[in-house]
């Protein structure tokens, strides 16, 4: 039963992670490398505005996010609408400047264990049994709620039919006046903001660690690759299927085989499947 | 009248009589080939006599080191089309397997050197295949994952010496022999790779990144000659991983540092993608500059990747390449 | 022209997402024969050759290669087996020079096997004999052209290219995919008696076209197609005769009375 419960927590938070990547890379076909980064970020900018600024929390928390999203349209907006249309320049691109950022504030100082921020709620509750913390509870609420919102937005708001438009094919989008580098700058933002999202919401049950940027963008692929680069509906059964791996091998393995599930749920996906498990692209196939 | 005078190439009549067996007419056309490669090669040789410290010894042994891997990275690139993120991830594996041989099973230097190079390389491969058939975005996240990876599964499980590492490797005989065994390795696969991109096979690997559907339709196996390239690649960068450990006489989870992915890629983005000997140059440069920035920390990786992400955002077209067209564009005023 | 087809297509049917490209094709050729696939744009054309070379896989239907089932085979297995094509985006290897570009299918196991075209299979004799391929299929030899870069080829040459790509492997079949386009009427009368060269040597020639007046001069048999489907086959004749090929190309009556070919 305590398997179910924190499958659950654990899928969700996996959902939470790779949201943000998968609507960058569904939308505007860049894979934003960066993603971990910006999760950092918005945990340590929280974590600034808290504890060095005294400001309130969900003040904190508002500018964090808005911050970031700043970040990530800028970084588009910078650097990688240069580079565009270039599979390999892009992650190039992205993945040093989420190195940049990640191991520039690896030197600035946050180093070590001592960086928190406080839960929302305190307490648990029993269920079926077992202590959960209503922090827990929070992520799974909060997360359902992302991707019901997602899902109202992509499908009854101008902007969110737009960027749905872009994502399925972005030349018929341009010809109905979309303009696909503001949509892109759009997406990063969300996505960047989806990272922010995630990270308010999971780091307080932890600390907030540098490393924890790689993880995140290694976990984040691994989900978007089993679910199929470019489906937002894939990303979240993947998280689901990687998220209840995980825990099963928490529990009949030991705790440090987290990270090899991911890695070896990336090279199965590849071996027998490779477009993933919505993937709309063929990804052996191509037009000659 | 008056004078008249015009620029001309300093090599002018002397490039195109250099292409092909023509080389061979006269003295000058030779030393316009063989001047420039004897000035990298002397140069190279003469480094660790020339230095001052014990350090800035070891320094050049280094810079060998990743100039393998720059090597490898630039081969793979932009001779077999496939981008690796994750220099790391043979430096790794090819570190831990001499270390194991020396260790466990108490094998010399100069033997543990070899069949590292050549087991990892199989290993590599193999860890690598699944992602070969497919587009080369995969190649480039499998491969940045695998270091990261790799690291986190040796500290999690506490294999191969854990987080502490291996310690106690035997080293090289003598610094001399350990500085001189890497110039030479560097040399000795610079000129090689050189040489192999210009034989049938090469020009297969230049096909596949060219154009692989084409190499399909003339009955080749594409993935197969990835592999191969695969092969070679990950061979040099495991040799690269087999001397370090016998230099530092130490291995651990720093092996999979992301100094070996990411130094590479951006000393050939400097050097100049696609010349091979550019990358080695641009290792020469940043190594010494890296070791200099050692005081800051990880400012040097933030270095690194914003390098590395103005060379690709500008598409600079590096070192090497702009050297290579001044060398021919000398000129000097004639008399007409 | 032996009883046997060489190549076998059965009921090809190929599906992209909601477009239906090829609906239950079906036609045969045979050994010596040079079959002509003429059509209206989005016929499926292109579509039946990745689908008979293997770049794409038909969502039903059987293709046969001497008797043997090559549908759903990757491409480089068709390849070894004989059947070669020329793309109609034409792909050369840019960053290589012309002779270069051919050391490539020389170096293949079917060139190996086989010995290549004019024995250039040989270790050591890939790139001469890619020099005298280049000089058979109409590049000039005493001139720069076949060390010139790929990149800096005009059109016609690369066409050629692309065929001496081909020949290269010693195939038994080339699908050629609309070799006539961008060519001047120069160009095309040079490569015709290439075309009947190779017709000679015993090769197999299905062309996609649409420069009827050329192909016809070549072709001994044509299949048309139109939305997919066979529309009918015949000789050049037959298929010219046929109301239903002019209307597929033209539309109605009134029009195709203006703009026929002769």
């Amino acid at each position: 039963m305590d398997i179910f419960i924190y499958g659950i927590f654990n899928s969700i938070s996996l959902a939470l992670m790779a949201l943000g990547f998968a609507l960058v890379y569904g939308i505007s076909r860049v894979p934003n490398f960066a993603h971990g980064a910006l999760y950092v970020v918005t945990g340590f900018l929280t974590w600034g505005f808290l504890r060095t600024l005294h400001l309130n929390y969900f003040l904190s928390i508002l500018l964090a996010m808005l911050i970031t999203g700043i970040v990530g349209a800028l970084i588009y907006q910078l650097i990688l609408v240069r580079v565009r249309g270039m599979a390999i320049s892009e992650i190039i691109a992205s993945y040093a400047m989420g190195l940049a950022i990640i191991e520039g504030f690896r030197w600035w100082g946050f180093k070590g264990m001592t960086y928190t921020l406080p839960v929302f709620v305190e307490g648990s509750v029993t269920i079926a049994g077992i202590p959960i913390d209503w922090q827990r509870i929070l992520v799974v609420a909060v997360g359902g709620a992302v991707v019901g919102f997602l899902w109202l937005f992509t499908h009854y708001t101008k902007v969110g039919l737009a960027l749905r438009g872009m994502a399925q094919d972005e030349r018929a989008s341009l010809m109905l006046g979309i303009d696909s580098d503001r949509m892109a700058v759009v997406a990063m933002s969300f996505g960047a903001m989806l990272a922010g999202l995630a990270a308010i919401m999971l780091l307080p049950l932890g600390n907030i660690v540098v490393e924890k940027g790689y993880d995140v963008l290694i976990l984040a692929i691994a989900v978007c690759i089993v679910g199929g680069l470019g489906s937002w509906m894939g990303a979240v059964v993947a998280s689901f299927l990687i998220g209840f791996a995980q825990i099963f091998t928490v529990v009949y393995l030991g705790a440090h085989f987290q990270m090899v599930v991911a890695l070896l749920a990336i090279i199965i996906t590849l071996i027998l499947r490779p477009s993933g498990l919505f993937g709309r692209q063929k990804e052996l196939e191509e037009r000659v | 009248m008056t004078e008249q005078r015009r620029k001309e190439r300093l090599d002018r009549g002397i490039k195109v009589r250099t292409d092909g067996l023509y080389a061979l007419m006269s003295w000058r056309e030779l030393s316009y080939l063989t001047l420039p490669r004897l000035v990298l090669i002397l140069g190279i040789i003469m480094l660790p006599l020339i230095l001052p410290s014990l350090y800035w010894q070891r320094v050049v042994s280094i810079v060998c080191i990743y100039a393998l891997l720059a090597l490898s990275f630039d081969f793979l690139a932009h001779y077999v089309g496939l981008v690796s993120l994750g220099g790391a991830f043979f430096i790794g594996v090819g570190g831990y397997i001499a270390a194991i041989l020396n260790t466990s099973f108490g094998l010399h230097p100069l033997l543990t050197v070899p069949i590292a190079t050549v087991c990892g390389a199989v290993i590599c491969t193999v860890l690598l295949l699944p992602c070969l058939p497919l587009r080369g975005v995969y190649f480039a996240i499998v491969t940045l994952m695998y270091p990261l990876l790799l690291a986190r599964v040796i500290e999690a499980l506490d294999i191969l010496g854990g987080t502490d590492g291996i310690m106690g490797i035997e080293s090289f005989p003598s610094q001399r022999v350990e500085e001189y065994l890497v110039i030479a390795l560097v040399l000795l696969f610079l000129f090689g790779v050189r040489r192999l991109v210009n034989l049938d096979i090469g020009l297969v690997f230049r096909a596949v990144k060219d154009n692989d559907q084409a190499v399909r339709a003339s009955g080749m196996n594409v993935t197969y000659y990835k592999a191969l390239g695969v092969f070679i690649a990950s061979g040099l960068g495991c040799l690269g991983g087999a001397c370090l450990v016998h230099i530092y006489m130490w291995s651990g989870i720093s092996l999979f540092a992301l100094d070996f992915s990411i130094l590479p890629i951006a000393a050939t983005v400097i050097g100049g993608g696609g010349t091979l000997v550019g990358p080695v140059l641009g290792c020469f440069i940043l190594v010494p500059v890296s070791e200099l920035l050692r005081a800051f920390g990880t400012l040097r990786i933030v270095f690194y990747a914003l390098i590395l992400m103005a060379f690709v955002v500008f598409r600079s077209e590096g070192l090497m390449v702009y050297g290579t067209r001044k060398y021919q564009q000398f000129e000097r005023w004639v008399k007409v | 022209m032996s009883a046997e087809p060489i190549l076998e297509i059965r009921e090809v049917t190929k599906t992209f997402g909601g477009i239906l490209a090829l609906n239950r094709l079906s036609f045969n050729v045979y050994q010596g024969d040079v079959l002509g696939i003429i059509g209206p744009n989005g016929s499926g054309k292109t579509t039946i050759v990745n689908c008979i070379t293997g770049f794409v896989k038909p969502s039903s239907g059987r293709i046969f290669f001497r008797g043997k089932e090559i549908s759903g085979k990757p491409p480089h297995k068709i390849a070894d087996m004989g059947v070669a094509r020329t793309f109609q985006i034409m792909r050369p290897y840019y960053s290589l020079p012309a002779y270069k570009n051919l050391v490539i299918p020389l170096f293949s196991p079917r060139s190996k096997r086989t010995g290549g075209w004019r024995g250039g299979g040989k270790l050591g004799d890939r790139n001469t004999v890619s020099i005298d391929i280049l000089e058979e299929i109409g590049f000039e030899r005493d001139s720069y052209v076949p060390y010139k870069m790929a990149s800096s080829l005009p059109t016609g040459y690369l066409k050629r290219l692309e065929l001496a790509r081909c020949l290269a492997l010693k195939p038994d079949v080339i699908l050629c995919d609309e070799v006539f386009s961008g060519l001047s009427m120069s160009e095309i009368a040079s490569m015709v008696p290439l075309i009947e060269r190779l017709q000679m040597e015993g090769i197999t020639l299905v062309m996609i076209e649409h420069r009827l007046r050329e192909l016809f001069r070549v072709a001994n048999r044509v299949v048309v197609m139109n939305f997919g489907e066979k529309l009918t086959e015949g000789t050049s004749e037959e298929v010219m005769a046929d109301p239903r090929v002019k209307e597929a190309y033209f539309g109605s009556e009134e029009i195709s009375e203006v703009m026929t070919y002769a």
